[in-house]
């Protein structure tokens, strides 16, 4: 089988913060990484090369700098990576993201299982991954915790509330994976990293995957973003510093003043 | 488009302000590059108006023709398994929804596919709704993405509906991305706020692990689609009596289009138990509570307040608490009526979590802890002191 595995280059939002006085974002410094969603469904699709031999090719898209997540998942045994870069690009939502991908999937080739993490932390929205299996005319299950291949059966471990669900699939099938315990990310070592420039690694252009333009970028993305700002602030807390008596004191009354009583 | 005036003066203040690290400058002007997400923050900080987008006209297309704000119902099982019951947050979004319905002079209307009606109009039209298009056919028996996304989208194209509502549930989020992919509309991921601005849905939701807010609008496609997570919008009070007009929707469907099976449902045995997102009173901790043993005095004080413990990320992260207790942008979101928090400093993806509770009262070793900005009671102390002498001191009553 081939695997396909979707994956985003990220600003590390945990890292990010706001400035108080202007209400702006301080980025300097913020480090950008490998999408941990995109990592865990690298891993999935990693145990399944080590399982069953398949062939494992990366598919990212962005900025050329986006590159240095590719050659990261080169380095942890990615066989083949792809990023797809253009200005045309620029501005896409999920929807023209999905389609771009999509189109860059067909080029890679014929592809059983296409793996993804759930959300990407910079914008967190689950909607590209649905958003390529359609494209795709394919099926999808998302959020899935573990996915196994028996025969011509894709077998997914899915989280659903309160518990799981086990799904069977026939390929082609596009899997969206959560941070589960079932896989760990790895850091490549320096030897691997070497090995891994000389894999083959493709840049592709809107051209190359045959994307139109009116389907990419802001002209093709249905939705706009009208205004950005900082989240508004609330109002300072009532403060009360003392002992621990007098803090569990204050506690205990600030609860009856606002009618909790304990059970 | 966008574009750099000569008027740009080399300040750099756009520089810091983007938050896709999309400018350079270069011959002091700026320059963007492929990262620009056309976002606009630039825009807004240049002195001199040098920055400028130029985005599609306002569509000549006519949308006329599309009317009513529709609410997908989303089932869950019950102990009982030949009933399934209504989840909460659609009674959230009906209640967001007659809102936005009032203002539009739009029809309500509640979307529901299953195999068995139990009477759901009823309790639809007591929070809202006008209207329940209901398909009720056997292959609905459970939620497959091929089927129920088969249904919507011919729904949407017979009605042709405004706007259409989700929760942000695991089935709405598998749900909603394929209807708006299919349809070629816009969706919006976890909205905070919904309101209607010129006739269009205006949609807020925080980006970037809640640090910054962005307006998001869809007005060259309809229905304009939104998610929005449970907890978020206020639920109101329902209007018993008022009941909401079934209009049946035929539907053909074949077994082939289930591509995906269920082979297994296993639902833990504490799903009877109280979950976070339902519960009235959480109790939190952080790092701060510094080992397992002693976050685990937060279960006892939770137990005598008769609440449900939550955790930060960093908890988690620390093997604490299960990642199901946890509160914020990377876990669940939680609204209670009391939040009660012992060392958590507050980093914004936990605040984004807990910010819409009741009343907060936060118990913080350090008093500059962003947790202050948002609680209503700050409590300056150490957590190991406090939680042991709160619990003797509830027992004593």
């Amino acid at each position: 089988m081939n695997i396909a595995v979707l994956i985003k280059q990220v600003p590390d939002s945990t890292e990010v913060k706001i400035n108080p006085e202007t209400g702006t974002l301080i980025r300097a410094g913020v480090p950008s990484i490998l999408n941990p969603y995109d990592h865990f469904a690298l891993e999935a699709a990693l145990a399944l090369k080590k399982k069953h031999g398949f062939k494992v090719t990366v598919v990212s898209m962005g900025p050329p700098q986006a590159k240095a997540v590719v050659q990261l998942a080169l380095a942890l045994g990615a066989d083949e990576g792809v990023l797809l870069s253009d200005m045309a690009f620029a501005g896409s939502d999920t929807w023209a993201t999905s389609y771009a991908l999509a189109k860059g999937i067909k080029k890679v080739g014929k592809v059983d299982i296409i793996f993804a993490g759930m959300q990407a932390i910079d914008g967190d929205t689950a909607q590209t991954g649905p958003g390529v299996a359609q494209q795709l005319g394919i099926p999808q299950v998302t959020f899935c915790e573990h996915v196994d291949v028996d025969g011509r059966r894709v077998l997914a471990r899915k989280q659903i509330d309160g518990g799981h669900e086990l799904l069977e699939a026939r390929p082609p099938v596009l899997v969206t994976m959560i941070m589960g315990k079932d896989y760990a990310p790895q850091h490549p070592s320096f030897l691997a990293v070497n090995g891994s420039l000389k894999k083959p690694f493709h840049v592709w252009n809107a051209e190359d995957i045959g994307a139109e333009a009116q389907y990419l970028g802001l002209k093709g993305s249905p939705t706009q973003v009208s205004k950005i700002y900082p989240p508004p602030q609330r109002g300072k807390a009532a403060m009360f510093s003392g002992s621990g008596q007098e803090g569990v004191a204050k506690i205990l009354e600030i609860m009856k003043s606002e009618h909790f009583t304990g059970e | 488009m966008i574009e750099v005036s000569k008027k740009c003066i080399g300040c750099a203040k756009c520089v810091p302000v983007c938050p896709f690290a999309a400018i350079n400058m270069i011959d002091k002007k700026a320059v963007m590059n492929e990262a620009c997400t056309l976002c606009g923050a630039c825009v807004q900080v240049c002195p001199v108006q040098a920055i400028t987008i130029t985005r599609e006209e306002a569509s000549a297309k006519d949308f006329s023709g599309y009317k009513g704000v529709w609410v997908y119902v989303e089932l869950t099982e019950t102990g009982d398994k030949a009933q399934k019951k209504i989840k909460p947050v659609t009674f959230e979004l009906l209640s967001a929804g007659r809102r936005l319905a009032d203002e539009l002079g739009e029809d309500l209307c509640a979307v529901l596919l299953t195999d068995k009606n139990h009477n759901y109009e009823k309790d639809l039209g007591a929070y809202g709704a006008d209207k329940v298009y209901m398909v009720e056919h056997d292959e609905l028996f459970e939620y497959n993405t091929d089927v129920f996304s088969t249904v919507i989208v011919g729904l949407v194209n017979r009605h042709k509906p405004s706007s259409m509502l989700y929760g942000a549930t695991i089935q709405g989020r598998d749900l909603a991305p394929r209807v708006a992919s299919t349809l070629y509309v816009g969706l919006t991921a976890d909205c905070t706020a919904l309101a209607i601005k010129d006739g269009l849905l205006l949609q807020s939701r925080p980006a970037f692990g809640g640090n910054i807010m962005a307006d998001i609008l869809a007005p060259n496609s309809r229905p304009q689609m939104s998610t929005v997570r449970p907890n978020v919008m206020k639920m109101a009070e329902p209007v018993l009596g008022r009941t909401a007009l079934v209009v049946r929707e035929p539907a053909k469907l074949d077994k082939s289009l289930r591509r995906v099976k269920v082979l297994e449902r296993k639902i833990a045995h504490d799903a009877g138990a109280v979950k976070i997102e339902n519960a009235n009173i959480v109790v939190s901790g952080g790092r701060g509570m510094k080992t397992k043993e002693k976050f685990k005095q937060l279960e006892e004080l939770s137990k005598l307040l008769g609440g449900v413990v939550g955790a930060s990320r960093a908890a988690v992260d620390l093997g604490f608490k299960e990642k199901t207790h946890q509160v914020g942008q990377s876990g669940t979101t939680v609204s209670p009526k009391l939040y009660l928090s012992f060392g958590i400093s507050g980093a914004v993806q936990h605040i984004v979590g807990m910010k819409a509770s009741d009343v907060i009262i936060a118990v913080n070793k350090d008093p500059n802890a962003p947790i202050f900005n948002v609680a209503k009671y700050g409590i300056v102390g150490d957590a190991h002191e406090i939680v042991p002498k709160l619990i003797e001191a509830l027992k004593k009553k």
